[in-house]
């Protein structure tokens, strides 16, 4: 899933800034699973902008609303009147779900800003309840059926290729203790999966250019258009 | 010869070498980088010039190196994988070899968190074993990475580092003859203080009959002090310091233990010139390199031999 982490309440108070009507926007989708942008988590920033105001004397109007997925138009269209009434909307999805919203609130007759209300930080996966772990770089070119499962682009801090590097100490990343070093997974797994030998050749250097570093990428399926 | 250089010639006329080195400095100062290297002038064969070592932001290995060259003493260009992608990289050994420039050492690089920008983007487009690769392939097929042909070959000797104390211990014989196979023609490994392990190590590289493929130099750091040793002990991941080597700086008084640090080093380099499969020292006298003389001859290896006529 798409990991994200709420911004703190002083950042999303500031892009708010003095405009009066404001719409808390969830997203159903990943954000709700890992408890940053769903509907528990709107109804909680909520109270704290409304304490905020408070404080500092705000009047301020506060709406709510979550929608299926904030990166699909499909389920944006049934609030653009809820966006319309709104000075501003906080969307508390994903980086991908904030830019949907923002295109079709910046295309109303009077445009309204969308701000972000969380941080899109990795692709990952729950480790454990509460904790969450980068797992995917969407690198375009999956290289995890040579490495046993364990993607050295997204978990080794070099992203080597050929590792583990000089750094690698008792299981542990060079970059801090807390880190595992993902050639030493990498080197354990294949082991438990005597496979040791593919990693025991030289992994030529990737082509990027499946890569963020080919430019923004897309994807058509002819057969899906209408 | 790949390369003609005095480094390579020394290794191929089967000389016991010292390769020393030498970090440039935080700023522009051409004499910083004189000054250090006159201190190793005729008691190291080659001196390597860090990379923006620990992330540092240091004068540049290639500008250093041409520095040192001019100055008469052979360079050991370090080039890191972590700020350059492969454009960059092939650009910079083409400019380093038309400077004089005849050995490079490939490396992954420490990671930007430790340095002076933590907030850096890192590149890695490469790693260093398929650096090593590269500029094997530049070298010998005359091609850059993307195939296409060179017009003035850089006949690079080529290094990598070993770092026999890191984890998984028992994959790192297989990642040397990695980088082995990838064109590494020399080694250095990882500053030694675990003596048993390395040659351990060093056995299973014997074995694999790695050390007749590659020159295999030792690496050595001087302890200058209790508090550096506990430092290499503590906070340096992939170095070992046994237990035995710090009581032992411990037990000298406080202004006898750089000495004693000396008097290790010379013990060390006289263990490896005996273990099977060691072609030379790196000797890193880090910000020490006064001393680099001292400890040179009281291992018995100064003067350091005259370079063989070109084969």
């Amino acid at each position: 899933m798409i990991v994200g982490e709420r911004k703190p309440i002083e950042e999303i108070e500031t892009a708010i800034g003095g405009r009066k009507r404001v719409l808390l926007l969830g997203c159903r989708g990943c954000v709700t699973v890992c408890n940053s942008g769903g509907e528990k988590e709107v109804a909680v920033l909520a109270t704290e902008l409304r304490i905020a105001g408070q404080v500092n004397k705000k009047v301020r109007e506060i709406y709510e609303a979550s929608i299926e997925r904030q990166c699909d138009f499909e389920y944006i269209e049934p609030i653009r009147d809820q966006i319309r009434r709104a000075e501003v909307v906080v969307s508390l999805a994903c980086g991908a779900g904030v830019q949907h919203v923002a295109e079709v609130a910046a295309e109303l007759d009077s445009p309204v800003q969308v701000v972000p209300g969380l941080n899109t930080t990795f692709l990952g996966a729950a480790t454990e309840e509460g904790i969450w772990a980068e797992r995917c770089q969407g690198c375009g070119n999956c290289v995890l059926e040579i490495t046993g499962g364990i993607c050295p682009i997204a978990r080794c801090s070099k992203s080597l290729m050929n590792g583990p590097c000089g750094g690698s100490s008792e299981g542990k990343c060079e970059i801090n203790p807390e880190v595992d070093c993902a050639w030493q997974l990498i080197y354990d797994r294949l082991a438990r999966l005597a496979k040791l030998e593919n990693i025991e050749r030289v992994i030529p250097a990737r082509d990027w250019s499946t890569s963020r570093d080919g430019g923004p990428r897309k994807r058509v399926r002819e057969d899906l258009r209408r | 010869m790949k390369s003609g250089s005095r480094l390579e010639r020394l290794l191929e006329a089967g000389e016991f070498v010292i390769t020393g080195e030498c970090g440039p400095p935080k700023g522009a100062d051409a004499d910083k980088v004189r000054k250090k290297a006159e201190f190793l002038d005729g008691f190291v064969d080659a001196v390597n010039i860090t990379d923006n070592q620990t992330a540092i932001v240091r004068m540049s290995s290639i500008g250093a190196s041409a520095i040192v060259a001019q100055q008469g003493l052979e360079p050991v260009m370090q080039m890191v994988c972590r700020d350059r992608n492969r454009i960059s990289m092939q650009s910079d050994i083409f400019g380093a070899y038309a400077l004089g420039i005849r050995n490079i050492l490939c490396l992954s690089g420490d990671h930007q968190i430790f340095g002076n920008h933590p907030g850096a983007k890192n590149v890695y487009d490469i790693d260093s074993i398929q650096l090593i690769d590269m500029v094997r392939r530049m070298r010998d097929d005359g091609k850059v990475q993307c195939g296409d042909d060179i017009d003035g070959l850089p006949n690079m000797f080529i290094g990598a580092a070993a770092n026999p104390f890191g984890d998984p211990f028992d994959f790192r014989v297989v990642r040397l003859a990695k980088k082995v196979a990838a064109g590494a023609d020399f080694i250095q490994t990882q500053c030694i203080y675990n003596m048993d392990k390395f040659k351990t190590w060093m056995s299973q590289v014997v074995d694999r009959g790695l050390d007749k493929k590659v020159h295999i130099l030792a690496g050595v750091t001087p302890l200058k002090s209790l508090g550096m040793a506990r430092y290499m002990a503590k906070n340096v991941s992939g170095i070992e310091v046994p237990e035995a080597l710090i009581k032992r700086v411990k037990g000298v008084p406080k202004d006898k233990r750089a000495q004693e640090g000396i008097k290790i080093c010379i013990e060390q380099i006289q263990q490896l010139r005996e273990t099977p499969g060691v072609h030379g020292i790196h000797l890193m006298a880090i910000e020490w390199e006064h001393r680099v003389a001292e400890i040179v001859k009281g291992a018995g290896l100064a003067p350091r031999p005259k370079v063989p006529a070109q084969t």
